[in-house]
């Protein structure tokens, strides 16, 4: 089956402070068609800038080796239109002076040559797709008015807007608290299950991609450390690092370090 | 049994904003025991830093007492007070924002040292050089500026400016949310040591019920204001009765391994 994106020996590079810093080695993966493809790595592994070189947002001044292709779509992907983006922080991608209807009309304006009044139309529709309560009265809201985990559903909204191939989601849970998370993965999984979109979530929380994904890339250090299907990298990683990364996990079902600690007082 | 190192009864605070009233706390009472962790757990806008900053008098409540080493520590005001805060100090979740990032590591230590008076200024570079070994970091480190050294150790920085003035408990506000979770286990590892050696209480505020259950006695779980359930930590995570607790519960990411 052809993948929906493929990369060939990816590099990303630039100049800090008159030194150059590779950001990404080396990267060959695929996307595949309506797959759910999770990067995971801690501080500093390249897994935003992935993200953003795949969505082609990196600044112009950044040094990019190697190839992304889009097999299906014969032409060069427009940002939004064929990628929707998700960021951490939906406060900052937001724009705060306009109303939540004006900012998703204008992608649904944009990408998809509906009028205004489609448009409005169109975001109300997505407020509804991302469960939203009332969305009519919300089209009328400023970001501000709204919780975080509302703002999520907002930017999430726009992201689809155009009906993209592919989904991105860096870190787009991580600023809200472990309900509200819940609540957005959720949402997430329907929207792609919907779509036939493929999504690329990026996280550094190991158990929360073991949840969302079909297959885990597992980057450090800018380099693709391993990539398989969800189940065999939880269970049987081939990589000392995964495994140190699943060691690290504090799931409800391990030993507490303070039972330990104290296990080791009395020994 | 000697009394419990903090009470915490009836804590009451509203706050207005835009004309609506919010209750950031209603009838919050616990208690904390020396050496002991509590964890306050709860989703945001539960209350849990209002908690941590009413504790730490850098908000009022409308009502309510609080006794920290037997005294009433509310109506504590001037050098008495400040005499309290340096036995109970706070780390938050992100030391770059919580320090001067161009102070060197030396001057964020040698701050609590001087501003409480624990120490003459010659003395000062050997305390200095004994925080930073109990926590775990080089004495290289002391001519560093904040903003040159990694996460992990920023956060051991924090630790060890909370510990120069020697206190009775430690408020830690998401202390390790915010680190890569190899350096996270580290931090909880010498959280602990230090807990054991020198008896430390920590009020440990997270939204991450497998760090709680993993190095917490205790837990209190908040929802809207409220303490909603409180016990030993194990317990509760095993067992929630309020609908938060459950919530929580089911909404913590588990590793599948599906076979």
């Amino acid at each position: 089956m052809t993948p929906r994106v493929f990369l060939q020996e990816l590099g990303v590079s630039y100049r800090s402070n008159g030194t150059e810093v590779e950001a990404l080695r080396d990267i060959s993966l695929e996307i595949r068609t309506g797959e759910r493809l999770a990067i995971i790595g801690e501080s500093g592994s390249g897994k935003s800038t992935l993200a953003l070189a795949i969505a082609g947002l990196l600044p112009a001044s950044t040094r990019i080796e190697g190839r992304i292709d889009w097999p299906e779509l014969g032409r060069v992907p427009q940002n939004g239109r064929d990628i929707g983006f998700v960021f951490q922080d939906p406060a900052s991608s937001l724009n705060p002076v306009l109303t939540i209807g004006e900012q998703i009309a204008e992608v649904a304006r944009t990408h998809l040559g509906l009028n205004w009044r489609q448009s409005y139309k169109r975001a109300e529709e997505l407020l509804h797709r991302v469960h939203l309560p009332d969305p009519a009265s919300a089209l009328s809201a400023f970001p501000h008015q709204l919780s975080g985990g509302q703002r999520q559903r907002v930017a999430i909204a726009e992201a689809i807007a155009a009906r993209p191939a592919l989904l991105i989601a860096d870190e787009a849970t991580s600023a809200l608290d472990t309900i509200v998370q819940a609540e957005i993965v959720t949402l997430i999984q329907e929207l792609i299950v919907q779509d036939g979109m493929s999504l690329l979530f990026i996280s550094h929380d190991i158990a929360l991609a073991s949840e969302i994904a079909d297959r885990i890339a597992v980057f450090r250090y800018g380099r693709l450390v391993e990539i398989a299907d969800t189940n065999r990298i939880v269970t049987a990683p081939t990589e000392a690092y995964t495994r140190q990364l699943l060691d690290a996990h504090m799931g409800l079902d391990v030993e507490p370090l303070l039972r330990k600690a104290e296990a080791g007082k009395l020994s | 049994m000697t009394a419990p190192l903090l009470v915490a009864s009836g804590l009451h605070k509203r706050f207005s904003r835009g004309g609506k009233t919010v209750v950031a706390l209603d009838n919050v009472s616990f208690e904390i025991g020396q050496g002991e962790t509590l964890a306050l757990v709860g989703p945001s806008g539960s209350g849990k830093s209002t908690v941590a900053r009413t504790i730490l008098r850098l908000i009022e409540p409308d009502a309510g007492n609080i006794h920290f080493e037997g005294e009433d520590f509310l109506a504590q005001h001037g050098a008495r007070l400040r005499a309290g805060r340096a036995k109970l100090q706070m780390v938050f979740q992100d030391p770059l924002a919580a320090f001067n990032p161009r102070a060197t590591v030396a001057r964020v230590l040698d701050d609590p040292l001087r501003i409480h008076d624990l120490a003459d200024r010659a003395h000062r570079p050997k305390i200095i050089a004994s925080l930073l070994d109990r926590v775990g970091l080089s004495p290289n480190l002391r001519d560093r500026a904040i903003h040159e050294i990694s996460g992990g150790q920023r956060q051991r920085v924090a630790i060890a400016r909370a510990l120069a003035t020697k206190p009775a408990l430690m408020v830690l506000d998401e202390a390790v949310s915010a680190l890569d979770v190899s350096v996270r286990g580290q931090i909880l590892e010498l959280l602990l040591d230090l807990q054991e050696a020198e008896n430390i209480a920590y009020l440990f505020i997270s939204h991450d019920l497998g760090v709680v259950r993993s190095i917490a006695h205790r837990v209190a779980i908040m929802d809207a204001g409220r303490i909603v359930e409180t016990g030993p930590a194990a317990e509760v995570v095993a067992n929630p009765k309020s609908a938060i607790g459950k919530a929580l519960v089911a909404a913590t990411p588990k590793l599948l391994r599906k076979a």
